[in-house]
């Protein structure tokens, strides 16, 4: 599958800037932990029966995936569509335009992915002792990815310059991180919000995350059903979208 | 258009369009274009910026839908089975897209890659090519230090590392300086002489003169001239120029002398060009009077110039 060649070109070019790229994925999150859940949240109370540093921890990750996935298809890939025309040399080739739209999400889940993958593994360390159903986590991070990844193919598709993706991160990307339940139960936000917040992905992605971590599955199917149609969903208009951006 | 009668006719076709039509909103960029290169020829696609050049490339490519029209790649309708077919091409682009942050063998093996060509053929080819294209000192190295003459060779040895049956180059020397675009085109003379069969833009004359053994001229999105170069030049140019140059009243003078030459006149602002099909002994004689005239053989330069227009034009 050719696809799956576009992966390995991003993979390739990442490799050598690896060590800058591993810090921007490992430092973030971890300053984030240390202040957030030690810092503020020695003076919260406990939430939802937990610390507040277990609290945010899984949506952190989940935020992690979010940020990650979206920032390589928008500013990545706008790069290598419009700067380097890399776009372009692919599809002298054989590679479809299919072909590499959902390279290209796949790399970009596969960053999601890491940036999620280095959170969990830093849980221990803040003395969370994650549940055995954390296992699952990677695969859901992945598929969490993609919802992302395919958000910022999207953006890409339609973008005129890189200033046009201040729109999503501003306006979509950002109030994802804040509302959807990571920092602060969802409960405390506006009903009309709660709903809009609760529709929305990243919500989801949260809660399957922290009942995973912690062993109370809950509605794990219905968050999963809801992931897994966005991601087809969006997929697909991704997609659609980069090929009429390419093919005149 | 149909190729002017010294067009072979014996050889495969590798490629044919037919009556390829392509408009961007209001602006039309093709109109009814039909070429064919059979294997072994190189086909030169000459005209002015804009012409549809590029355009017509990236129809050949999927990378623009014509409007209508057919493409044929090996006998095969390119709208279908798109994907295999550019299996047997290579394309060298106008627009420099090789990936910077590789060396020069990765850009070359991740490329195969993309023809699902797996990673021992590619390299061991890659090896040759970069050998070929005297970039093998510099194999191992980050392509964003190359110089435009080493990265246009690279992006032409790309082209070739799955061994194609037809070659695009889509102005494969522009912007470059003459000893850089020299050694490209021995480079390319010499896949030529091997056989390698060409589709090549270009708005360099000498560059079409020394590779292609048809040429095509293009001029708004139509062909305005198909054939063997020499014989174009011989048909629409005639055989020799001659470029007088003086005062607008004293070239206005000159013209009534040379009334009974088989010769086409254009005055520029302050030359006339005579473009001579026979030996006249008027000109001859005038020629012998004038303190400024220059004589060489018509070239393609010419051809391209009368066609496309871009001169004062008077008979």
């Amino acid at each position: 599958m050719l696809a799956l060649n576009v992966w390995k070109r991003n993979a390739m070019v990442w490799r050598k800037h690896f060590k800058a790229s591993i810090i921007g994925n490992l430092g973030e999150p971890f300053l984030f932990l240390i202040a957030m859940g030690y810092g503020l949240g020695k003076t919260m109370p406990v939430v939802a029966n937990m610390s507040y540093l277990e609290f945010i921890a899984p949506g952190l990750a989940a935020s992690a995936v979010m940020f990650s996935a979206a920032l390589e298809t928008t500013y990545g890939s706008y790069t290598r569509l419009a700067t380097q025309k890399t776009y372009e040399a692919i599809l002298m080739t054989p590679v479809s335009v299919y072909d590499l739209a959902l390279g290209e999400m796949f790399w970009g889940a596969t960053k999601g992915l890491i940036s999620g993958l280095i959170m969990i593994a830093l849980f221990p360390l803040f003395g969370i002792q994650p549940s055995l159903w954390t296992f699952f986590i990677p695969f859901l991070l992945f598929l969490e990815g993609m919802i992302f990844a395919a958000c910022g193919v999207i953006m890409t598709a339609i973008a005129q310059s890189y200033e046009f993706f201040n729109y999503f991160m501003t306006l979509f990307i950002n109030p994802l991180f804040l509302f959807s339940g990571i920092l602060f139960p969802m409960d405390s936000l506006h009903p009309a919000l709660k709903v809009v917040f609760m529709v929305l992905p990243l919500s989801h992605a949260v809660q399957l995350y922290r009942g995973l971590t912690y062993g109370r599955t809950g509605d794990w199917w219905l968050h999963l059903l809801v992931l897994a149609s966005y991601a087809v969903f969006l997929v697909l208009i991704a997609s659609r979208l980069l090929k009429r951006r390419l093919i005149k | 258009m149909k190729p002017e009668a010294d067009a072979l006719h014996d050889a495969a076709v590798l490629l044919e369009i037919r009556g390829l039509r392509k408009a961007f909103g209001e602006r039309v960029a093709v109109s009814g274009l039909d070429f064919a290169v059979r294997k072994g020829e190189c086909l030169g696609l000459l005209g002015p910026n804009g012409a549809g050049k590029t355009t017509t490339i990236h129809m050949l490519l999927g990378l623009v839908t014509p409007l209508s029209g057919d493409i044929y790649f090996f006998g095969v309708n390119a709208a279908r089975r798109l994907s295999e077919l550019k299996k047997r091409i290579g394309v060298t682009p106008q627009t420099d897209n090789l990936d910077p942050d590789l060396t020069a063998m990765e850009n070359l093996t991740v490329y195969a890659s993309y023809f699902g060509i797996d990673y021992k053929t590619a390299s061991a080819r890659a090896e040759e090519l970069l050998d070929f294209f005297a970039l093998k000192n510099r194999r191992n190295e980050i392509i964003s230090a190359f110089s435009g003459g080493q990265r246009r060779r690279l992006l032409i040895a790309r082209a070739l590392i799955n061994n194609p049956d037809l070659l695009i180059l889509d102005e494969p020397t522009i912007g470059l300086d003459p000893q850089a675009r020299r050694l490209i085109w021995d480079c390319l003379e010499m896949l030529r002489r091997n056989g390698t069969t060409m589709l090549l833009t270009s708005h360099y004359m000498e560059e079409v003169s020394r590779l292609a053994t048809q040429v095509l001229i293009l001029d708004g999105g139509k062909a305005v001239a198909y054939g063997v170069p020499d014989a174009l030049v011989q048909r629409h140019v005639g055989r020799e120029v001659y470029e007088i140059r003086g005062s607008r009243e004293h070239l206005a003078g000159l013209r009534p002398l040379l009334a009974s030459c088989k010769a086409d006149f254009e005055t520029g602002q302050d030359v006339l060009r005579i473009f001579v099909r026979e030996t006249c002994p008027e000109l001859d004689a005038l020629v012998l009077e004038q303190s400024h005239v220059t004589r060489r053989p018509a070239g393609l330069e010419d051809l391209f110039l009368r066609l496309t227009g871009s001169e004062l034009k008077e008979n």
